[in-house]
């Protein structure tokens, strides 16, 4: 992140991510990019994967005529690569959608945009909505982290928060939708980990009106920011204390008032919180925040360099993209470390 | 002679060479199985309730006991109960009179489904290194928070809290009344309790002046015959539920035979002495849900607001419903009680036949509140049948915040399961009031029994809990993904929304 809203090119994010490929299969990667879209920054940018174009858009065009206007859709530019068998075909909508549709709401804009995700998402009809906020755009795909970057042209893209992930899967390998970065409205998620608790955050996130249909255990986390930041108002921090909250011994030593609040946030969203190892990098337009599990059960470094936020599984990964990084720190476990821009 | 005598159901005999005629058998036994006649004890089985308390007391292993020495032509479909209870009926035109939990040979959910272990792709933790969370809060909770930062960086809690009961692990103790069991057993029940940190009921006998030093640890119970209820009871209890009804007989109210209504219980329970304590099968002030909504209120007003309330309900068919409709009121708790909940006396008919199992109900309730968005907002505590620390995390993994052991804790203190409890000659001093039989259950020895058990489920579930990859219970509530269904049923799987093993 740069908090200066300087932009970067996706080619050191490329380079940084390709440091960490042991630590992935080769079936899975994905980079998200703020400020990719200037042009169209006041329309949501839907990200799509048709299985196939001809067969399946007609469905999603209908449904978005529907509810607003396209002001333009396209295919996302990409190049063929030896390894990379696309298996489906990413398209790009900037979409306005019609806030008298959903006079009840309070933010019409993105309830109707969220809404239209879990529908187009829960039909399964060859389409797939994998990035739905405005000016930020998510580039994943099955393969190794530089041939995803380079199917992408990742380099062409301009960001000033840079997410990546490069992916060992288990649960569903090949499948491009199961790639991070996990993207709803101006939030998107990666993570590295298995969410134990995820029975438990699935079933609570569905009964409040989202529809998990990746078949993997960290979209939950970016509905459930969704819902604690933009549905209940929380602070960031706060929101993310309460998905990664403190141990009860600990609350207990806390004075008075503290300990209310902490208590109240614990009892209030018991069922949000991630159980299980994590550590989670999570942005929207404004703000990165990198988190991990209560007991810090999978690595996360960070780095700074004057305007410039790194967080990172690895630091040999902050120093591919900044050999000249001025610190490099290790977070307790669940301290949250959070970065804005300038407004 | 039209019936005659039946077969006996146990045959107790004496190994002559080991007896050694110390009598304690004859003491021990309040059902008079044994008698002397000379140098000989004389033994008749057709007493015995196969309580076990001469065995345990017999110094030489001299005597044993068989069930069903001679039984009845084998016939799949008239079993022994159905041909016995026919005989009993056809002689007394009576309805049969029960004790302990259903006895019918239905299929136990719980033992059909299995718990998850982590395996590389997550660690499994170790809770004598890391810290295992139990402590579970029930009452009602918040469907969001407002917490704002004050300028000088101070957060704020805008939303205020109502009182919540903090227990230390989801296993607390059900209610059993004073008047069914003994005082020495609620004492050492509520001891237990407040050592390891959790709460017990009272059941609806109200409450002995001799539980009062454990009143914070003791949730005071209205039930329709409101015995021993008044103001000073419901200011002492920790927590206040309402009795609509229990899992051993749904649909009818409660029976304390006269002849367990001795001083005590009756000073207690506000009766006159010897006088069977009959609670009528519905509250006759609740003729609907809003009707029970303004009971809730009621004693929430009484108690200024600063108890929580819980509904008691027996599991049946339309619990998920029942259960939503508990939770729209100001109720912070529904107690859910399974067909297998056990009973002092209970109509055999109801207590085999009414009600549906605990695995499936808390399931459905679960549901229930979640589709409609408000599971978070009250806590479920789940009852029934409850047999160990892995019947306790599967009930959670179901979707249960805690659960109410009744009968593990009687056994915790000597009890055999003979179901006799009903006749008040509990010979484990358990189910009696009778002085001599009383005094055998010593509170402090059985105090730390039950205390010893809910402590060693609490560390098998922490144990559970860890090797899940879980390292507070709050993970594991409705976290049905953690469960499996082995050789379940298709749709009662749907039902408990579990996969089967292998998927």
């Amino acid at each position: 992140m740069d908090r200066k809203r300087r932009t970067m090119d996706g080619s050191g994010i490329r380079q940084a991510l390709s440091m960490m490929n042991e630590r992935g299969s080769g079936e899975g990667a994905g980079y998200v990019a703020y400020g990719v879209y200037p042009d169209y920054r006041d329309c949501y940018a839907l990200h799509v994967f048709f299985d196939n174009v001809r067969e399946n858009k007609d469905v999603v065009d209908a449904t978005l005529e529907q509810w607003g206007t396209i002001e333009h859709d396209e295919a996302i530019p990409t190049y063929d690569q030896p390894n990379l068998r696309a298996v489906h075909t990413p398209w790009r909508y900037f979409f306005k959608p019609d806030p008298s549709l959903a006079p009840a709401s309070t933010s019409p804009e993105d309830d109707i945009v969220s809404a239209l995700v879990m529908r187009v998402n829960t039909a399964r009809r060859g389409a797939l909505i994998f990035s739905s906020g405005k000016n930020v755009g998510v580039f994943k795909a099955g393969g190794w982290p530089e041939e995803v970057a380079d199917f992408y042209r990742i380099e062409d893209y301009e960001g000033y928060t840079w997410l990546a992930h490069n992916r060992y899967p288990t649960n569903t390998p090949g499948w491009w939708g199961g790639a991070h970065p996990f993207n709803l409205l101006g939030w998107s998620v990666v993570h590295n980990g298995e969410i134990t608790s995820y029975g438990t955050n699935r079933r609570y996130i569905e009964s409040l009106g989202y529809t998990c249909t990746m078949y993997t255990d960290t979209e939950v986390v970016a509905y459930l920011i969704d819902l604690l930041v933009r549905r209940h108002g929380l602070d960031l921090d706060l929101a993310v204390r309460a998905l990664a909250p403190p141990f009860w011994e600990e609350i207990d030593r806390m004075p008075e008032a503290e300990r209310e609040w902490n208590r109240a946030l614990r009892l209030t969203y018991a069922p949000a919180m991630m159980n299980g190892p994590f550590a989670i990098v999570a942005a929207d337009a404004d703000t990165m925040v990198g988190f991990t599990d209560r007991s810090k059960l999978r690595p996360m470094v960070v780095g700074e360099c004057a305007d410039r936020l790194y967080i990172s599984s690895e630091e040999a990964a902050i120093r591919a993209m900044e050999p000249k990084v001025e610190s490099i720190t290790m977070p307790a476990a669940g301290e949250p470390v959070i970065g804005r821009v300038a407004p | 002679m039209t019936i005659g005598s039946l077969p006996s159901r146990y045959r107790i005999s004496i190994d002559p060479v080991r007896c050694m005629e110390c009598e304690r058998c004859i003491e021990n036994c309040p059902y008079g199985v044994f008698r002397r006649d000379g140098d000989r004890i004389l033994v008749n089985s057709r007493n015995c309730t196969a309580c076990h308390r001469c065995i345990a007391c017999c110094p030489r292993d001299a005597i044993s006991l068989e069930e069903h020495p001679c039984d009845y032509r084998s016939h799949p479909i008239w079993t022994r109960e159905a041909r016995e209870a026919i005989y009993n009926q056809a002689r007394t035109g009576r309805i049969i009179l029960a004790g302990m939990g259903n006895a019918l040979d239905y299929p136990v959910i719980f033992d059909r489904l299995v718990l998850d272990a982590c395996q590389v792709t997550n660690p499994s933790l170790d809770p004598l290194r890391e810290p295992i969370e139990l402590r579970t809060h029930i009452g009602k909770k918040l469907a969001k928070l407002d917490l704002r930062r004050r300028e000088n960086g101070d957060i704020e809690l805008r939303t205020a809290l109502t009182p919540n009961l903090r227990v230390e692990t989801p296993i607390m103790i059900g209610h059993m009344s004073y008047g069914a069991i003994s005082l020495n057993a609620q004492m050492a029940m509520a001891r237990a309790a407040k050592e390891t940190g959790t709460f017990m009921g009272t059941g609806e006998g109200g409450l002995h002046s001799a539980l009062y030093p454990y009143q914070d640890r003791m949730i005071v119970q209205v039930a329709s015959g409101r015995f021993g209820v008044n103001i000073d009871y419901l200011e002492r209890g920790a927590a206040i539920e309402i009795k609509i009804g229990q899992g051993a007989k749904p649909g009818i109210g409660g029976h304390l035979p006269g002849e367990k209504v001795c001083e005590e219980v009756s000073r207690t329970r506000m009766i006159p002495l010897g006088s069977d304590a009959i609670s009528p099968a519905p509250h006759h002030d609740i003729y609907s849900i809003e009707d029970l909504a303004q009971l809730v209120r009621a004693l929430k007003e009484a108690t200024e607001w600063k108890k929580p309330v819980f509904v008691k309900i027996a599991a049946v068919h339309n619990v998920a419903a029942i259960a939503a409709g508990i939770a729209r009121s100001p109720a912070d708790a529904v107690v859910i009680d399974g067909f297998r909940g056990g009973t002092g006396a209970a109509p055999r008919v109801f207590r085999d036949h009414v009600g549906i199992p605990i695995e499936a109900a808390v399931a459905s309730v679960d549901k229930k509140l979640r589709d409609q968005g408000i599971r978070n907002e009250v806590s479920v505590i789940a009852s029934g049948g409850i047999r160990g620390s892995a019947d306790v995390a599967k009930t959670i993994a179901l979707g249960a915040d805690a659960v109410y052991i009744g009968t593990a804790a009687l056994v915790a203190m000597g009890c055999r399961v003979c179901g006799n409890c009903y006749r008040g000659l509990c010979p484990w001093g358990i189910a009696t009031q009778r002085p001599d039989l009383v005094q055998r259950l010593n509170p402090d020895a059985a105090s730390e029994q039950v205390a010893n058990l809910i402590r060693a489920w609490t560390l098998e579930l922490a144990e559970l809990l860890g090797a899940a990859g879980i390292n507070s219970i709050e993970s594991l509530r409705g976290n049905r993904d953690r469960l499996r269904g082995y050789m379940l049923d298709e749709s009662l799987m749907q039902v408990l929304d579990v996969r089967q093993v292998g998927a």
